[in-house]
Order: C-alpha cells, then sequence, then structure tokens
C-alpha cells in the first residue's frame, strides 16, 4: 500500500493522474447528462413551485460544491502549513476558481429562482449573505496568488486567508439552523429521510451531485496538473535569469 | 419532447442556460491553459537542455 505523501511528488501527481483523469472526467460527463436530462426532462412539478423545482438540480449541487471546495482548500492549506508540500498549496490554488464558479451559480440560480418564489431577486437573508461573502473570500484568495510573485508567500499568505474564510464557508451551510429569520428553507439533502426533498426529485438529484462531485474533482485535478507545471516553468525561467 | 414548463419556462430556461455556459466556460478555459502551459513549459525545458 503506498503512502498517500507519495502523491506529493510532483512527478508522481502527473503520472497517476495521467491515468485517472480521463476516468473521472468521462463518469463526471455521464452523471452530469444522466442527472440533468433525468431532472429536466422526467421530473413532474412540484405542487408549489411548479416547474422552477427543476432548477434544485443545479442550485443545490453547486452550492454543495461552493462549500466542499473551500473545505477541500482548507486541508490542502493545512497540509502545505504543517508537512509544506508544494502540490497540496497548489491543489488549494487549482481548486479555488472552480469553488467561485460554483458559488457563482448557486447565487445566479438561487436568484432567477427567488424572484417569482419569493418576489426578490435578493434579500439578505443569513445564508444569501454568507454564501456573498464566501464568494469574496473566493474572489481575494485568487487575487492573493495572483499578486503575489513568491510562490511560497502567497501559499503561506493564501493558507492564513483559506483558514479565516472557513468561518463563512461553515456558516453557508448551517446559517439556516442558527438564525430562524431569513427566506432560505432548509437543507434539501438530510440524513434524516423526512427532512429530505420528495423520492421522485430526490435520485436525479443525487445523480446530479455525484455528477458536479466528479467534475469538481476531474478540474482540481486538471488545474493542479497546470500548476505544477507552471511552477516547475517559474523555476526554470528564474534558473535561466541567474545563470 | 420539451417539458411542459408553463409560466415558468423564462425561470427555469435562463437558470440552465447561465449554468450550462458558466461551466462550460471553466471547463474550457482549464483545457486551453492546461495545453498552453504545457506546450510552454516543454519549450523552456529543451532550452534549458540545450543550454546544457
Amino acid at each position: 500500500m503506498n503512502s498517500i505523501w507519495e502523491y506529493a511528488n510532483p512527478k508522481k501527481f502527473i503520472q497517476t493522474t495521467d491515468k485517472v483523469l480521463p476516468w473521472v472526467s468521462i463518469l463526471s460527463c455521464v452523471a452530469l447528462v444522466v442527472g440533468l436530462i433525468w431532472g429536466f426532462f422526467f421530473t413532474p412539478d412540484d405542487y408549489r413551485q411548479g416547474s422552477t423545482v427543476k432548477i434544485i438540480y443545479l442550485h443545490v449541487p453547486s452550492a454543495l460544491m461552493a462549500i466542499n471546495a473551500w473545505m477541500m482548500m482548507l486541508v490542502a492549506s493545512l497540509i502545505w502549513i504543517v508537512r509544506r508540500h508544494h502540490v497540496s498549496a497548489l491543489a488549494a490554488r487549482a481548486a479555488a476558481p472552480v469553488g467561485m464558479i460554483m458559488t457563482v451559480i448557486a447565487l445566479l440560480t438561487g436568484a432567477i429562482w427567488g424572484q417569482p418564489m419569493w418576489g426578490t431577486w435578493w434579500a439578505w437573508d443569513p445564508r444569501l449573505t454568507s454564501f456573498l461573502i464566501l464568494f469574496l473570500f473566493y474572489l481575494g484568495y485568487i487575487a492573493l496568488w495572483a499578486a503575489i510573485e513568491n510562490d511560497d508567500t502567497a501559499a503561506d499568505l493564501t493558507s492564513v486567508l483559506c483558514l479565516v474564510g472557513s468561518v463563512f464557508a461553515v456558516l453557508s451551510r448551517y446559517a439556516v439552523n442558527f438564525w430562524n429569520q431569513g427566506l432560505h428553507q432548509g437543507a434539501s439533502l438530510s440524513l434524516d429521510k423526512e427532512e429530505n426533498v420528495a423520492d421522485v426529485f430526490y435520485h436525479p438529484l443525487l445523480v446530479c451531485i455525484a455528477g458536479f462531485v466528479l467534475l469538481f474533482i476531474a478540474l482540481v485535478l486538471l488545474r493542479t496538473r497546470t500548476e505544477i507545471r507552471a511552477r516547475r516553468m517559474r523555476a526554470l525561467l528564474a534558473r535561466e535569469r541567474m545563470g | 419532447m420539451m417539458p411542459e414548463l408553463g409560466k415558468y419556462a423564462d425561470t427555469v430556461l435562463s437558470a440552465y442556460a447561465v449554468s450550462i455556459v458558466l461551466i462550460l466556460g471553466l471547463v474550457l478555459v482549464s483545457l486551453l491553459r492546461a495545453k498552453k502551459v504545457k506546450s510552454q513549459l516543454q519549450e523552456v525545458e529543451m532550452k534549458a537542455k540545450g543550454n546544457g
């Protein structure tokens, strides 16, 4: 059994992802296409929400990934802080734009759904507001990486920002439970079956969530490989300038 | 084949359109950058080898 730390070696990481990436990409495409087609074409309207219930297949998985992407960045940042593995810092950097797009999708689909259902595009509801702050943290995180030339310093500072932003990632998830005054309803998915949406919506939703998770993994693997190569290129160019 | 979306057709279709455009855009940008960086690195490595 190989140690997980072997993948902290950039060469080993690229070799392994050479084999894994095509499969994850194919699986994510299949799950997304099946889940979205199932949800869009073959599920009934909700008795209260009408056909807008179909937005759940985009909104819930993207919101879930927006939070979990930040959590993945947190774990990668902690590994960087504790063990100084460059691949983990680069994986966190690679995940940020993916998480940010997921946050944008969650915010936009929520606003589009909210207009006919709540009568407003936006409300300063605890969950919506914490999601907006999470989006701003993503922007700040990406900007900080871009602003600092030294990779190790950038990794150190962005890791600290990631730790701070985790508060809002957690808050985005549990805001509905903390404050009751918001417009946003409770979770659509729960380990408690009674809190779940009806089975007819639940099963295609699970397939869509699987598709979004796999898409996230595929994109993070692809982008981490790119960041590893970009870092090597910067190192070679710096060596050339010194020589 | 198109399901009957009723009075919320614009709402549902715009949510799907925005999301699909954003996802495809992200995938495309990621693929193009991966290709560009890979070829740039190959060039730099060749040059570095050439310089000994």
